[in-house]
């Protein structure tokens, strides 16, 4: 068979592909469903958040950070709460990593300040002796895009059903509303008023006055986002 | 006329081997210089605050990665196709000007699509997807340049004098098919300009999946994207070159059936080993498991149907540089095929994942296997695409050493940072406290990265000798009287 197989090249693509497909189609097509579903308390990024998470990802700060803390006490110790699959459900993409050349950040809003990953992200070994994590002062310098953020809710509202503007319960039964604005004039406004409350806990000049011009810095947004990791 | 030997014609083979060379001379330098900024991190401002951005560890790293699979390695792959294609199927490329077009586009598509890749993770395009960074502008060219190496790879089979295929083209069929439908999945995004109505970068999407099942698919692909270009079309590449250089056969069929099709259907189920402990169900991360255990049976079919080929002429491994660089590569198969297995077991896993063990795996997969089949392949190449023979013999030695000495230490220096650094991570204090701070476990490593960049200075020393060697044959030696038919003189 496999001699007659090898004489016939398009039948013998043909069952290779059937046998490297056989794999994904088991494993990944049934559990779709199930694991994309929100837990209680999981609540869509904001606009100034997602630009942040841009920024992020614009880094690469997973090349070193992962996003999943796994169920071992030293790392329940370490890093809070093991992860649950309903907290990525606004994950797109995942941000997991794979190597933890710096820690875990799933949980850093809960035991990290605005102040802090200001004077960090400048300067980490100022602040963390010997750090090896490389200073982002240009984070102070270049604008965040809110727009493309904005952009990007406007569609996972559109094609996947994000609950932005709408009621999403929360851990200690009530709920919130994400907000998102209806024209990109009103997401921007919205941005800008998320970033006057992080400046205002910020010491640096510079991205003081920016935001008071109405300008939003990167850092302002990559902060927002760290601290709505929790 | 009729009886006259065939005139392969080389061409696009130059053409992808020069890029290889040149893409893995960029991949390389870079990557030597991010293993250094995690020793010294002081070199993150090599170039000073005002251009740290682009000289940073975290932008670097992606192109790192990026340019050694898919410079570097890809254009190895594509080299080897175009020239063991043609003579695996007895023809000519000069036989079809569409394929012989097809195969210039081809590489003229694919600069572009690399050119375009430098730039965007320069400046910071990414989706963060490991392997994937690329933007859905970049996804598109790369999916034309793929159908074009399909055209190719296709268009030469149907055109074939030899009706029966050989085994490397076995290989590259399952490699293009392979990629194919891995990277079609893994890349579903929608655009979020034209999804909004035109606002923000126009370049921009967001996953069409959402975290857990995005997780799930991008490992699916990123563990078979290193079987379908590190494993598959490298095997091609040994199964035609260790033979031809040799002057040995294959020692069995039976074994390279085997080992095919049980690497086929086996490799694909592996991902979940990448996602051990995590939140995807726990049965896929359990077939991860068990399945990466199995694979080592197919792999070391492989690596021992190459290891018997050499029955009875071990004498060349003495005697061939090119014969070293081969059977050490096929060992560095062999020991990475079981190194992967052992770390996809869920209690290793717990301690190596995320730890600098991984990068070792990898690294002595790459180096020890990939890069040394790639620099075989092109040496073997160059005297018959040149018609002269290798520069130098003595300097081919050397390069083998030197990057032998470099993998050692690569890996061996990672082993001991990653099980050094999963242990500290998890101990605790007699009081049930954790033992040590994070910077604890990051102080303890300074001198295996700073020995792992040593190992990375020495491979990239290598593949400078590699491009010395290779662009003195081309230009400085005299002409052979006409293409060299058996085994290398230098195995003789």
């Amino acid at each position: 068979m496999f001699h007659w197989l090898e004489k016939h090249p398009f039948l013998f693509a043909v069952g290779v592909f059937l046998t490297i497909a056989f794999a994904g189609l088991v494993t990944l097509l049934p559990s779709f469903a199930q694991t994309s579903r929100p837990i209680i308390g999981t609540k869509p990024y904001s606009t100034l958040e997602l630009a942040g998470r841009h920024v992020y990802i614009k880094n690469s700060c997973n090349a070193c950070h992962s996003q999943l803390v796994r169920p071992f006490k030293a790392e329940t110790d370490r890093y809070g709460h093991y992860s649950l699959s309903g907290e990525y459900a606004y994950d797109r993409p995942f941000l997991w990593g794979s190597k933890r050349t710096g820690p875990d950040l799933m949980r850093v809003g809960n035991y990290r300040t605005t102040e802090w990953h200001e004077n960090h992200m400048m300067n980490p070994a100022a602040i963390v002796p010997n750090s090896i994590m490389p200073g982002y002062a240009w984070m102070f310098k270049n604008l965040a895009d809110i727009d493309t953020a904005y952009a990007e809710q406007l569609t996972v509202a559109g094609v996947f059903g994000v609950p932005y503007n709408k009621a999403v319960p929360m851990k200690d039964g009530s709920s919130e509303v994400v907000k998102m604005g209806k024209t990109v004039e009103e997401a921007r406004a919205l941005a800008l008023a998320e970033a006057k409350v992080v400046a205002a806990d910020m010491k640096n000049q510079d991205v003081k006055d920016m935001v008071a011009q109405g300008k939003i810095p990167e850092i302002v947004a990559i902060i927002a986002y760290l601290n709505s990791l929790k | 006329m009729e009886n006259r030997p065939l005139e392969y014609d080389y061409t696009v083979a130059k053409w992808f081997m020069f890029a290889s060379i040149a893409l893995g001379i960029v991949g390389m330098v870079i990557g030597v210089f991010i293993a250094f900024e995690l020793a010294f991190p002081s070199l993150n401002l090599v170039l000073g605050q005002g251009l740290a951005e682009y000289t940073n560890f975290s932008r670097l790293r992606p192109l790192h990665t990026d340019a050694v699979a898919f410079g570097f390695t890809l254009s190895g792959i594509f080299a080897t196709w175009y020239y063991v294609g043609q003579r695996v199927l007895k023809v000519s490329m000069a036989e079809s000007k569409f394929l012989m077009f097809i195969g210039k586009l081809h590489f003229f598509l694919y600069i572009i699509g690399v050119t375009a890749v430098v730039i965007s993770l320069f400046m910071g395009v990414t989706t963060s997807k490991e392997y994937a960074e690329f933007e859905w502008p970049i996804d598109i060219a790369i999916v034309i340049v793929w159908v074009l190496w399909g055209i190719s790879l296709f268009g030469l089979i149907g055109i074939r004098r030899e009706k029966s295929l050989y085994i490397s083209v076995w290989y590259y069929i399952a490699a293009f098919l392979g990629v194919a439908m891995l990277y079609l999945f893994n890349n579903m995004e929608v655009p979020t300009y034209f999804a909004s109505g035109g606002i923000g970068a126009w370049y921009h999407s967001v996953s069409a999946y959402a975290g857990t099942n995005d997780a799930a698919v991008q490992w699916w692909y990123g563990h078979n994207a290193v079987a379908f270009v590190f494993t598959v079309p490298i095997i091609a590449m040994i199964y035609y070159f260790l033979p031809k250089e040799s002057g040995q056969a294959i020692y069995s069929y039976k074994l390279s059936l085997l080992s095919f099709w049980g690497l086929m259907f086996v490799y694909l189920w592996a991902g979940g080993h990448h996602l051990l402990f995590s939140t995807v169900p726990d049965w896929i991360q359990t077939m991860g498991s068990v399945f990466s255990v199995i694979l080592i049976l197919p792999s070391w079919g492989s690596a021992i149907n190459m290891l018997l080929t050499l029955k009875g002429e071990w004498q060349q491994v003495a005697s061939s540089p090119m014969i070293k660089f081969l059977l050490l590569a096929s060992t560095f198969y062999m020991f990475s095929t079981l190194e992967g297995p052992v770390q996809a077991v869920k209690s290793v896993n717990a301690i190596a994942h995320f730890t600098d063990w991984i990068p070792g795996h990898v690294h002595d997969g790459t180096l020890g296997w990939v890069a040394f089949m790639i620099i075989a392949s092109t040496l073997h190449m160059t005297p018959r695409i040149f018609k002269r023979e290798i520069y130098s013999k003595s300097l081919l030695t050397a390069q083998f050493w030197i990057q032998t000495l470099g993998i050692v230490f690569y890996f061996t220096s990672m082993w001991i940072a990653g099980i050094t650094q999963g242990m500290m991570w998890r101990s605790h204090d007699e009081y049930g406290n954790l033992a040590y701070s994070f910077m604890d476990t990051v102080n303890v490593l300074h001198p295996y990265y700073t020995l792992r960049g040593i190992g990375g200075l020495l491979f990239v020393v290598g593949v400078f000798m590699w491009a010395y060697n290779i662009i003195k044959s081309a230009s400085a030696r005299p002409v052979e009287e006409s293409e060299l038919h058996s085994a290398s003189p230098m195995g003789a």
